[in-house]
């Protein structure tokens, strides 16, 4: 009896040892990654890094140029993608919302360089020219589907008993779906959009094929522009050590603003706890 | 369970009340079928509903009684696969004629639910003023009164005046469950419909709201769907008894439960099945 117990409590603990070790498996080139780009990008930092153009050695027009497509894709991409999860999550009762649901389901997990190409084939083309608003659509054809896809989960979350008491009021559906719906899922919401931010900050290849790069600041919606994930791949192909320590730098930057993003949605999830 | 014949001696029953347009009446059903997809839950169903009366709906699990109040204010029509036939009169008027607005009639003829549900992201008075702010009542100079009044009549304000900026899911459930009485009364309906409005409140919290259904009728119809036998008789003043999906009888409280003249309604008074 002894001998069958101890072989019990032998498989217990070499099955948490397994567990164990693969969580360290996966977390240490994470955690390797993190502190290479720490290591060296951190002595790279100063203002005249984070505020100049290229030709004075910073990568200010690369921060300024990811911020802008940032704001740029938001613009585009939010309002749609949550219009959408919208008419999924609230009519969404039909053959025709069913298939849309597993094509959005496939966008979320599309090959980002596809996106690009295509962005590049009916735009860039279209309008002869290499711009920020291409990179812009590109990148909002990435972050519709997720934007979609979570707006629709949350909406999903929101009891449907608050529908129905909204609407035995008196109010019709659109009302129901704006004052009663979409403030009761709001936090999910803030989250999924923050995400898909998120997501998108670090997307390079679509950007290869639509925004270009640029040496300078930023010059107009229609012309190429600069982006930090660019900046990264540009200038850590160089052969020059003092353009790869730029790379590094920026590289620790893209970090930092998808970390500060995370910390974001950290807070808004936290206030979901309070109510 | 019943035997056969019991639900044969069902099928037989001639209507109780024959569709004749009752002049009196504040709401009347008539000839009410209603199919879930091939599924008919209610078979010609008849009932008149009197002004300033409470009317209560008993009958076991899965009659149809919520179903049928439902069809009241066209709430029923959200359910996806769902049929109607038959004409439900407000103030003798069809309310499933093509010319009527289904908004309107939820804001002649108010809705309490089984579980409270006041709205979370919005405070106590939001909560009452969001029947007039939703259907876009332009902003009225008196929505502090109306407010005021709307809980007094729920007798909730003597607790809650202290608090009317917190959120509505703040307070207890009996408290929510009149905060959602509150926010149908804002809408000044005619007629308040509440389906099994006790069912998830302890006793002390459901005898207020037993009180309060017994002052409501002062003003408003009522009609009330509750699997309590007690409460029906204690709360309202006529009550119709529902079966697989037909009304049984229907008569004054008092006269169903002391005097049934069906056999099966008095079966399920005494608890030989339920």
């Amino acid at each position: 009896m002894m001998n069958r117990y101890g072989f019990r409590k032998f498989k217990n603990r070499l099955f948490f040892i397994i567990c164990a070790l693969c969580v360290v498996v996966a977390v240490i080139p994470l955690v390797s990654i993190l502190f290479e780009v720490v290591i060296r990008g951190a002595p790279q930092l100063s203002l005249n890094f984070l505020t100049a153009p290229a030709a004075k050695g910073g990568i200010g027009q690369a921060i300024q140029g990811t911020l802008i497509l940032i704001g740029l894709t938001s613009i585009i991409g939010i309002p749609i993608g949550v219009l959408s999860g919208v008419y999924l999550s609230e009519f969404g009762n039909n053959r025709y919302a069913q298939s849309l649901r597993t094509i959005n389901n496939i966008l979320t997990q599309f090959p980002s360089i596809i996106v690009g190409i295509t962005a590049y084939g009916i735009i860039v083309l279209a309008l002869g020219a290499f711009s920020a608003i291409a990179g812009a659509i590109a990148l909002a054809f990435i972050l519709i589907p997720i934007v979609t896809r979570t707006t629709e989960e949350s909406l999903k979350l929101v009891p449907n008993n608050l529908r129905e008491a909204s609407l035995a009021l008196g109010a019709h559906n659109w009302r129901t779906t704006l004052s009663v719906v979409l403030p009761a899922a709001k936090n999910g919401l803030v989250t999924g959009v923050l995400l898909a931010v998120a997501r998108i900050a670090g997307e390079t290849a679509p950007l290869i094929m639509t925004i270009l790069g640029s040496r300078y600041f930023f010059q107009g919606f229609n012309q190429p522009m600069a982006a930090l994930p660019l900046e990264i791949w540009r200038d850590s192909l160089q052969p020059y050590p003092d353009l790869q320590a730029k790379a590094w730098g920026a590289a620790l930057i893209l970090i930092l603003m998808v970390l500060i993003i995370n910390v974001a949605v950290r807070l808004a999830s936290r206030s979901r706890m309070k109510t | 369970m019943m035997t056969t014949q019991e639900q044969n001696i069902s099928k037989t029953i001639p209507n109780q009340y024959p569709p004749i347009i009752d002049a009196a009446a504040k709401m009347q059903a008539i000839n009410v079928d209603v199919w879930f997809g091939q599924k008919q839950v209610l078979k010609s169903v008849n009932l008149t509903v009197k002004p300033n009366t409470v009317t209560a709906i008993i009958g076991p699990s899965g009659c149809g009684k919520s179903t049928f109040l439902r069809c009241f204010n066209r709430m029923h029509e959200l359910v996806p696969n769902a049929k109607m036939a038959g004409q439900i009169l407000l103030d003798g008027e069809n309310i499933y004629s093509r010319q009527i607005d289904p908004v309107q009639i939820r804001r002649r003829v108010g809705m309490v639910f089984q579980k409270p549900n006041p709205f979370p992201t919005m405070s106590i008075y939001d909560n009452v003023a969001a029947g007039l702010k939703l259907t876009g009542v332009k902003k009225d100079k008196n929505l502090d009164e109306i407010v005021r009044h709307s809980l007094e009549r729920a007798t909730l304000w003597e607790e809650v005046k202290e608090d009317l900026k917190k959120p509505g899911t703040s307070i207890s459930g009996g408290q929510q469950q009149r905060l959602c009485i509150a926010r149908a009364i804002a809408l000044q309906p005619e007629v308040i419909l509440m389906d099994e409005p006790c069912s998830a409140l302890d006793p002390i919290a459901t005898a207020k709201i037993e009180k309060l259904v017994t002052e409501l009728k002062q003003d408003y119809a009522v009609v009330i769907v509750t699997h309590n036998m007690q409460q029906a008789s204690r709360v309202s003043d006529y009550t119709a008894f529902m079966y697989l999906g037909e009304l049984i009888e229907v008569g004054e409280t008092r006269q169903i439960f002391e005097n049934p003249k069906n056999k099966l309604t008095e079966k399920y008074i005494t608890g030989e099945f339920g």
